[in-house]
């Protein structure tokens, strides 16, 4: 019996643009993934607090208003503080190559950036979810 | 508008021409004929489309009501629309470069972009404005970035616009500060302030307050406008960001003109004329792709707007009755994919929304995608509108689309649909009830969801995204990159500040708004003297925060 994914999407700092995230919410449930929002205004410490506090598998952030630099790592080191590394922090938003590049290099594990489709982020969820099972499995 | 025995004997022709077609229409160049807004368009529209709109009542002449065809009678051909474009990066000394620049080089007012911190009421060195600060728009904290900010720049001779909302009130006594200091008295300062919360709660979410503590600090700026400062538009009532929340553009209309409705008749209980406040009520409408769907909506808007203002508001002066608004083409429309081509996609939304009519145009600029506008980039969309006005021919006549069967088909379709939403708002309670159950909001996101759903299976293609695709594509347009000691830049500046100003002038002045704000006093009237005395933004809406409470929005989806 396979159990349901479990996201959590998150907007942090003061950005309120929260189209991106909405269309991907409904896509996740039409996809079959349990998925809480936490509305708009989290702190880093917020989301990484709902997101052990609601046992999910991957944190979802949405950032267009040019601070990811700062709350992507904030919320990245947060996690790790936590014990809660095996949980998948993945996001979208406006965030240039280059920046995406160090991201990654932080642990953030996939970015999404204008013209994704929500296919893509489902498949990606889904993959990454499974691979990280699987990584449990052999550990 | 057309004679029946005329519009019978076209019907019946119609239908002779439908048979002949009929041949041909096993070939579909498309999956589905349907506007940005998903609505399906005929394939041909003949006079028998607009039989029954009688033109005197519905369409008639520019300047003269109902206004379909323009708020003033000569238009254009007097003075082309305003060419505002909306800017603001990083430190106020580096936007005052970039106004200065557009100045320049030909731009007629200016329109002020502020940064997340600004627009949320935070101070640059506040905890939560860490990482935003200069990000999205200039960083704004006291008089004394305002006065660096219009640095060379008098407001007597410049109209300017400012986005803000929450926060509104302190950034337009921040520029009368700035006018007063220039010495030029306040009935002849020109400019808007977007100051429309309404939207905040359905669409752009940058809120402080509630709404009805809100709606108080806007009547009391109305208030104070109408006998200090008669030239500023007092709102700028806003359909553009509920428009980039994924709306359609009914919904856009409708929602927009139920905020204007909500203000006037908060404005009304408050004990205010009508007629005094409504001639300084402006709006504010996307332009996006859809070419006819957009100028539809436009000239829509007018006639609705009028009729309302005159049957239902009884405004006797024909100046309540004008629906004047500033357009801007549509974000949401614009790819990272190939940026250029958003050159294009700007130039004929900005098109639409002069044949429109509108009064005043920002055009975006084609790399906004990636990041705010590089000096190249926003030096193009300024061109575009030049181009517009001075090499197409389109403003050398007034309303050049009207009596097209299309266009007036689709305005009378507009104006309907509209309808049906603003009796569909009142009959749950009206616009702020509606916020409270998320019905506006969920119209739009549903709205949204159907778009992106249109995308991905291809009924819908934006180029270089979904079709005509490039792999590996390089960008070769200049980048602009907010330089990271902003931040510090500005975090110093604000301490500075505070150390070193009269801190007990300070103290009055913000108690002196706290009473007013408990009781009946003017708001604006109060904040003015916190502004004189460089209280900074933070601090005024710190004072302002436990008497007006914070909002806290539901996290629905």
């Amino acid at each position: 019996m396979s159990e349901k994914i479990r996201v959590l999407l998150a907007k942090p700092g003061l950005d309120g643009h929260d189209r991106g995230i909405k269309v991907i919410a409904s896509a996740f449930r039409d996809a079959g993934f349990e998925v809480i929002y936490t509305g708009l205004r989290q702190t880093p410490e917020m989301i990484v607090n709902a997101a052990i506090q609601e046992d999910v598998d991957v944190v979802g952030v949405s950032i267009l208003s040019g601070a990811h630099m700062t709350l992507f790592p904030a919320i990245k080191k947060l996690l790790t503080e936590n014990k809660a590394d095996n949980i998948i922090l993945f996001g979208g938003g406006i965030i240039p190559d280059e920046d995406i590049k160090a991201l990654e290099k932080m642990g953030i594990d996939k970015l999404f950036t204008p013209g994704a489709t929500t296919e893509e982020t489902v498949n990606y969820v889904r993959q990454a979810v499974a691979g990280r099972k699987d990584d449990e499995k052999i550990m | 508008m057309f004679d029946k025995k005329f519009t019978d004997e076209v019907k019946n022709r119609k239908q002779k021409w439908d048979g002949d077609a009929e041949k041909f229409r096993g070939k579909k160049s498309r999956p589905r004929f349907i506007t940005v807004s998903g609505e399906d368009i005929d394939e041909l529209y003949t006079p028998a489309d607009v039989n029954g709109n009688e033109f005197f009542e519905k369409v008639g002449f520019p300047g003269e009501y109902p206004y379909t065809r323009g708020v003033h009678h000569t238009m254009y051909r007097s003075r082309l629309w305003t060419m505002r474009q909306f800017s603001g990066m990083g430190t106020p000394k580096q936007t005052n470069e970039r106004y200065h620049y557009l100045l320049k080089n030909g731009q007629t007012g200016l329109s002020v972009a502020f940064d997340l911190p600004t627009l949320m009421g935070y101070d640059s060195d506040h905890p939560r404005s860490l990482g935003e600060v200069g990000k999205c728009g200039v960083a704004v904290d006291s008089l004394a970035d305002m006065e660096i900010l219009f640095d060379g720049i008098n407001p007597r001779d410049v109209s300017t616009s400012m986005t803000i909302n929450a926060p509104a009130s302190i950034l337009l006594a921040m520029y009368l500060a700035v006018a007063e200091k220039n010495n030029v008295p306040f009935d002849q300062v020109r400019g808007t302030l977007q100051n429309d919360i309404l939207k905040e709660y359905i669409a752009q979410k940058e809120w402080v307050f509630p709404p009805e503590p809100s709606i108080r600090l806007i009547t009391d700026l109305m208030a104070f406008c109408t006998d200090h400062v008669p030239q500023w538009n007092t709102i700028s009532i806003s359909g553009y960001h509920i428009r980039e929340a994924g709306s359609t553009a009914a919904q856009e209309l409708a929602f927009t003109l139920a905020d204007g409705f909500t203000y006037i008749e908060a404005a009304i209980k408050d004990g205010q004329d009508v007629d005094a406040f409504a001639p300084r009520l402006s709006f504010f409408f996307n332009a996006h792709q859809d070419f006819f769907e957009e100028i539809a909506k436009y000239r829509a808007a007018r006639r609705i707007y009028a009729r309302r203002m005159k049957e239902k508001y009884k405004a006797k002066k024909e100046r309540s009755w004008l629906l004047r608004f500033h357009t801007q083409t549509a974000g949401c429309s614009l790819t990272a994919q190939q940026p250029e081509n958003n050159l294009v996609r700007t130039a004929f939304e900005a098109l639409s929304g002069v044949l429109g009519g509108t009064q005043s145009l920002h055009t975006n600029s084609m790399d906004e995608t990636l990041a705010l506008p590089s000096a190249k980039a926003a030096l193009l969309a300024l061109r575009t509108q030049q181009i517009i006005a001075c090499e197409t021919g389109v403003a050398n006549t007034i309303d050049p689309l009207a009596g097209s069967y299309f266009v007036e088909a689709l305005t009378d379709k507009m104006e309907a649909d509209a309808e049906k939403y603003l009796d569909e708002i009142d009959r749950r309670g009206g616009v702020v009830k509606c916020i409270e159950e998320g019905y506006l909001q969920r119209e739009i996101a549903n709205a949204a969801y159907r778009y992106q759903q249109e995308i991905e299976r291809k009924e819908r293609i934006i180029v270089g995204v979904n079709d005509y695709v490039m792999e590996n594509e390089e960008i070769e347009i200049p980048i602009l990159k907010i330089d990271e000691s902003t931040e510090s830049q500005q975090a110093a500046a604000v301490k500075n500040i505070r150390d070193n100003r009269d801190n007990d002038k300070v103290k009055r002045t913000l108690e002196d708004l706290m009473v007013a704000a408990k009781g009946n006093g003017n708001t604006l009237k109060a904040i003015l003297d916190c502004v004189r005395v460089y209280a900074t933004e933070g601090e005024i809406i710190d004072a302002l925060r436990p008497i007006f409470g914070e909002y806290i929005e539901p996290p629905i989806i």
